[in-house]
């Protein structure tokens, strides 16, 4: 006898910060199914961005979100630099490293801490939101802002680290890198963690390739990718550093793939601070002719992509944005089906989702009507919310 | 204004509501609570749902999708409750004015008490923000 029951969840709910709806279909303990309305979050970021010149749609794609508020612009300048084949001063490029690598190492602290939270380790929570002010610190120092950081530019980067900013960026990390020992130490040798942890929401080799899988929750399944060595961009070629894998693919693994990440990010830090040769830091392009680029960055949680279009006009004529979770996200499916109630949530936790990234719109073009009204566009974004669905549902 | 506002001031319960926001607020929000700035010292309180909640603290450019449950929450709250419109974006929607998406500010949805500007506040104007509001009402209820 089976008696399936169905638990809805959101969209305003203290778990997230950010409003979303889930149905959990259970049976019993049993999760058997899952379903996923979005669109609470959807701006028309694509469509603004496209109203506005090369400059300020930097602005917007950095507002696309609040954690990866360096790898969206960084994405995006080096679209629009693909375009015009500029040529970005040294100096800038290890500037774009040490920021998206500072980015990084508060997103991944930001992320123990929730994922501490939603374990019911709530010092996990507290010490790793007191330990990432640290880095916030560091970006109010270089770049002045907590949060948006608004650094990068076409052509280069807006400010300059300075040579007094140095030592305290050092002395900083160090502080940063005792605390992270800590933190490693006390969740990954804690022995409930291990029992709590590993095995629960396995994503396999298989499915992480299959669903396009990208980021930590790619690597911790033993997939060996990272836009940072695959298609090196700012500085990344310059350093040494390893990518971290994981072969194992539960909560545990992509726990274990970001703790250890932190530790390669302050050393890729520390070599771009001592490697950063003197020179200009932007090189003040004049205008972007017509034609089209990508560009591509390793945000936090995976890969970010970038595509603009330009017919000679200083603004965009299209300008497409992929975020990591909108791959990721799938994957929560196929690895919550079959687990507890109870384990939900570390599950959906460990993809690390940022749903301000994902509300993208696809489809904009139509053979019939050549202006969409807004009606048409919230259609639309049904119809994508629906695919998304239905590819959920397919294997 | 009478006692009930008055006994507010002591300990505020607010309930985050996040309608179409980039997040930013969201994490500096949360940024609050924990050990270096440290909300709770002022009897704020985080909860869960909007019934238990003395103020609503709203984020994000309201989009069209988040609208009409904007309005419901607000009317789920308790009376007498205060709304604070947190960020750019809450305060006058902010970069996303002229997006297709965003209907109309958020203070001509519901009443709005409290603005906190900036993208994102910085947690030290949260505080200063929440402190306002208290002040606020400590002024009114002595009218």
């Amino acid at each position: 006898m089976s008696h399936k029951a169905t638990i809805p969840i959101g969209p305003y709910h203290p778990l997230q910060e950010e409003p979303e709806f889930y149905k959990l279909v259970v049976e019993g303990e049993k999760v058997v199914d899952v379903d996923v309305r979005i669109g609470y979050n959807h701006r028309g970021i694509e469509k603004i961005s496209e109203s506005k010149s090369f400059d300020q749609s930097i602005f917007i794609v950095e507002r696309i979100c609040g954690i990866c508020s360096s790898s969206h612009p960084i994405a995006c300048v080096q679209a629009i630099e693909d375009i015009g084949d500029i040529v970005v001063p040294e100096r800038a490029l290890h500037i774009r490293s040490i920021i998206q690598e500072l980015e990084r190492l508060h997103s991944h602290m930001l992320w123990v801490g929730l994922a501490g939270h939603f374990l019911g380790y709530n010092t996990v929570f507290m010490w790793g939101w007191k330990y990432r002010e640290l880095i916030c610190d560091i970006m109010e120092t270089v770049t002045g802002n907590r949060q948006n950081y608004a650094m990068h530019k076409v052509g280069g980067v807006r400010r300059d680290i300075e040579k007094e900013h140095v030592p305290y960026i050092l002395t900083r990390l160090d502080e940063f890198l005792h605390h992270l020992d800590m933190i490693k130490g006390s969740v990954l040798d804690d022995p409930v963690l291990h029992v709590r942890l590993k095995g629960v929401g396995v994503l396999t080799m298989e499915d992480a390739i299959g669903y396009s899988a990208l980021g930590p929750t790619a690597r911790a399944s033993g997939v060996n990718i990272d836009v940072r060595r695959d298609h090196p961009y700012a500085a990344y070629d310059r350093v040494k550093w390893n990518v971290i894998t994981q072969k194992e693919g539960d909560v545990f693994a992509k726990a274990v793939v970001r703790i250890l990440e932190m530790y390669e990010s302050v050393s890729i830090i520390r070599q771009c601070l001592d490697k950063m040769p003197a020179g200009p830091i932007d090189s003040n392009p004049k205008d972007i002719p017509p034609g089209e680029g990508i560009g591509n960055a390793e945000a936090p949680r995976g890969e970010v992509f970038h595509y603009v279009r330009s017919d000679g006009t200083n603004s965009p004529v299209r300008h497409k944005v992929r975020a990591p979770t909108y791959m990721n996200f799938p994957t929560f499916r196929q690895t919550v089906v079959g687990e507890t109630v109870s384990d939900a949530t570390i599950i959906l936790a460990a993809i690390d989702p940022c749903y301000c990234c994902t509300e993208r719109m696809l489809i904009v073009d139509s053979e019939d009507k050549e202006i969409l009204s807004a009606q048409d566009l919230i259609r639309l974004s049904q119809e994508k919310t629906l695919k998304l669905k239905e590819k959920m549902r397919v294997k | 204004m009478g006692l009930k506002e008055k006994v507010l001031t002591k300990s505020m319960f607010v309930f985050h509501l996040s309608s179409g926001s980039c997040n930013n607020c969201d994490i500096e929000l949360l940024d609050c609570l924990t050990p270096r700035y440290d909300l709770e010292r002022f009897g704020v309180v985080l909860v869960g749902s909007i019934r238990h909640a003395d103020a609503l603290l709203c984020t994000g450019s309201a989009n069209r999708q988040c609208m009409p449950r904007i309005k419901k929450i607000y009317e789920q709250m308790p009376k007498p409750g205060f709304v604070i419109a947190w960020g750019a974006c809450g305060s006058s929607r902010g970069l996303f004015k002229d997006s297709y998406n965003t209907t109309e500010p958020l203070d001509e949805i519901i009443p709005v008490d409290v603005y906190i500007p900036g993208c994102p506040p910085k947690p030290e104007a949260i505080l200063a923000g929440i402190k306002k509001l208290i002040d606020r009402i400590n002024s009114k209820s002595k009218e």
